[in-house]
């Protein structure tokens, strides 16, 4: 996670900075302006970031109420812990520096004060909002559902929310005296929280743990995969019922569109004829890559369980494999309006499928061998980042399974032509299938003299 | 059935097991007692190779535990809730189990069907995750589970913990019968002196990593273990 705050500190400086001259040299545009129009979707977007990541600091609470201390300052330690949050530090990265910006640019120090303290209200506001929506997806959804509608209506010219909301936001500078509205509201918010908070803080209410009804299912249809059915039905229910594996579900289906960047020719320096194999990779893959290099660390929880029973080994990771081959081929077929830009468009997907199935399968399985970073099931809280997930012998194995193809890819196209270009990563991918059997092995004995380093390390969180 | 030669185990901190030698015949019940800390757990652990012994070696059936596979069809464990799946209710749970140990459905039910009384109508269709029984429920889960198969070998750590009155008074029922009736060698790790000595045949007491006492079990065993925790 260190990684990944990090990155997102860096990414937010830097446009703190640059934000104004990007808008006023790049766009044209008046940046100020620009930025009031932006900040609805920047709050909610902020709320949708929160409501995925941000951890609720309830869990640490238990403790603390069988200890002599007053539950209102139980209470208020935990709301006040949110507040030097991470997700409430951040913003101070990209405002701080665009208002001196602001500043440097002429803007009245005084006014950009009040407008910088009115954001800052109302993102306090989105922290305590969190803190009662936390858990209830309805709302959420609800909320998420509007707002797609609303940046739809905006983008194709008919009703553009922004028109409506900059003139509020415009409104703290202009008259700054009105920021005190944002910070009064934030503090009105923390009175809700603080009292819902307070009003939950039982075992049988608030802390206490929402229980699923369960289904038995038994999947006999799978049978016909023979003994490594075992496995296939048991991955099956694992993707279903567990949070961290459904927002996985959800990230490889956002990875489809990911194409969208390249095909479209929005982004200037992916206009490079290889780059159609990466994002074919990619929307194919999405699934492949982001399950598959978590294998076996999806089985962490009940490693001990796995490593005493008879497991045949090879039915256990063909299973797997399985899954990710119907995942990318189920990608595959979604993918195909990518045909409304060009055969090219398409045909980089399949080629690109073809490939994941053939070879990048392999790799990704063999490179999970060596990821010993145990996994929660129960959380979806960690499924971005994780920086054991970031190691030397994984980051290695993207040369072949991106580099190698776009190489292939470049062979072709500029000796025969694209179509030459994309039946050598259609044949390299098959010629992959070959090495299946040899792979497995190699990932089989990993497991093996790797099982008490990495039952070790599962241990460290269970 | 299970000879132990010469086992030690050593971390960075220092030693946490060294036996000299251990032999358990088949159809034992066996008793392992110590406070906690003493390697009972260590020792189960290393019974089922989870852990890498730091010299010696354990041998199941005169199988090397730590060199070949070949012991897991015919030994079965349940250490805690690591040998659980949490996302699984309990019937698949019991089919997954089985299914791995060459069982099919209706060898489970015909096992479950004997537990009934055992599960007492907690466990079986209740529409609930194990991930979200109880702790005793999920041990009983766990401890039925190590019997499908027909294994030769069971390892069991504290199974009493956590239960019930009525399900320890049961559970000792299995246990016994399975070492009497069924000639399963039966090992269990207890912190109740009480439940040992009544379930098992022979005790041995494990004291910082070493063997400080192996006792058969006779009316006599349970003072003699009481005067030892006692510290007289």
């Amino acid at each position: 996670m260190a990684f990944f705050a990090l990155w997102m500190i860096a990414s937010f400086s830097i446009l703190g900075f640059g934000a104004y001259y990007m808008i006023e040299d790049g766009l044209k545009m008046e940046p100020f302006q620009v930025v009031n129009q932006a900040l609805i979707y920047y709050m909610v977007f902020d709320l949708v970031f929160r409501y995925f990541l941000q951890k609720m600091p309830v869990i640490n609470i238990k403790p603390l109420m069988y200890l002599p201390i007053e539950r209102t300052k139980i209470v208020n330690f935990a709301i006040g812990k949110t507040m030097i949050s991470f997700f409430n530090v951040l913003h101070a990265f990209f405002f701080i520096p665009f208002s001196i910006v602001l500043i440097i640019e002429g803007f009245p120090v005084l006014q950009v004060l009040a407008w910088y303290a009115a954001i800052l209200g109302l993102i306090y506001c989105n922290n305590f909002i969190n803190i009662f929506v936390n858990n209830k997806d309805i709302v959420f959804f609800g909320v998420v559902a509007v707002i797609l509608v609303m940046i739809g209506l905006q983008y194709y010219g008919v009703f553009d929310v922004t028109q409506y909301t900059y003139p509020i936001f415009k409104g703290f500078y202009a008259v700054p005296y009105l920021a005190i509205i944002p910070i009064i509201l934030a503090v009105v918010f923390y009175k809700m929280a603080f009292s819902y908070f307070k009003k939950n803080l039982y075992l049988d209410a608030g802390l206490s743990i929402k229980h699923d009804v369960a289904e038995t299912q038994d999947y006999s249809w799978l049978n016909r995969f023979g003994s490594m059915s075992t496995f296939l039905k048991n991955d099956l229910k694992l993707l279903r019922r567990n949070k961290r594996s459904k927002m996985t579900i959800f990230m490889s289906f956002l990875f489809i569109f990911y194409g969208l960047l390249f095909f479209t020719g929005s982004i200037e320096s992916y206009d490079g004829p290889f780059w159609r194999i990466f994002a074919g990779i990619f929307v194919s893959g999405g699934f492949l890559f982001t399950f598959g290099q978590f294998v076996p660390s999806w089985d962490s929880a009940y490693y001990p369980l796995m490593m005493s029973q008879n497991i045949r080994y090879k039915e256990y990771i063909a299973s797997k494999w399985y899954l990710m081959v119907i995942a990318t081929i189920i990608s595959t077929i979604i993918s195909v309006f990518y045909l409304y830009w060009g055969w090219q468009a398409y045909a980089a997907v399949v080629v690109g499928a073809i490939y994941n199935i053939g070879v990048n399968s392999h790799l990704v399985l063999w490179g999970g061998a060596y990821i010993k970073t145990p996994i929660d099931l129960t959380t979806s809280k960690k499924a971005f980042g994780d920086k054991q997930a970031f190691n030397t012998k994984t980051l290695l194995l993207t040369v072949p399974k991106l580099l190698l193809p776009m190489a292939i890819y470049a062979a072709g196209h500029y000796t025969l032509g694209e179509g030459f270009g994309f039946a050598l990563v259609a044949i390299s991918g098959l010629g992959g299938f070959l090495f299946k059997n040899k792979v497995f092995n190699i990932i089989e004995k990993v497991y093996k003299s790797e099982k008490y380093k990495t039952l070790a390390a599962y241990k460290q969180n269970n | 059935m299970i000879a132990v030669s010469n086992l030690s185990k050593a971390y960075n901190s220092g030693p946490v097991l060294h036996i000299e030698g251990l032999e358990i015949p088949k159809g034992q019940s066996f008793g392992l007692v110590g406070n906690n800390g003493a390697g009972k757990t260590t020792f189960f652990s290393l019974l089922l190779d989870l852990i890498q012994p730091t010299s010696g070696y354990i041998k199941s059936k005169d199988i090397q535990v730590n060199e070949s596979e070949d012991w897991k069809p015919f030994t079965s464990a349940y250490i805690d809730e690591t040998f659980l799946i949490g996302y699984l209710t309990p019937e698949e749970y019991f089919y997954f189990i089985g299914e791995l140990r060459g069982e099919n459905k209706a060898d489970v039910d015909a096992l479950l069907g004997q537990f009934g009384d055992f599960f007492h109508g907690e466990i079986l269709k209740q529409k609930k995750y194990l991930r979200d029984l109880s702790k005793g429920n999920q041990k009983k889960v766990g401890i039925v589970a190590a019997l499908i198969g027909k294994p030769e070998v069971i390892i069991l750590d504290e199974p009493f913990a956590n239960l019930d009155p009525t399900t320890q008074i049961r559970l000792k029922q299995i246990i016994k019968n399975l070492a009497e009736q069924q000639g399963v060698t039966v090992l269990v790790s207890s912190h109740d002196l009480m439940h040992v000595t009544e379930v098992c045949e022979r005790i041995v007491v494990l004291e910082k990593g070493e063997v400080i006492k192996d006792l058969a079990t006779s009316a006599a065993t349970l003072k003699e273990l009481e005067a030892h925790f006692a510290g007289e």
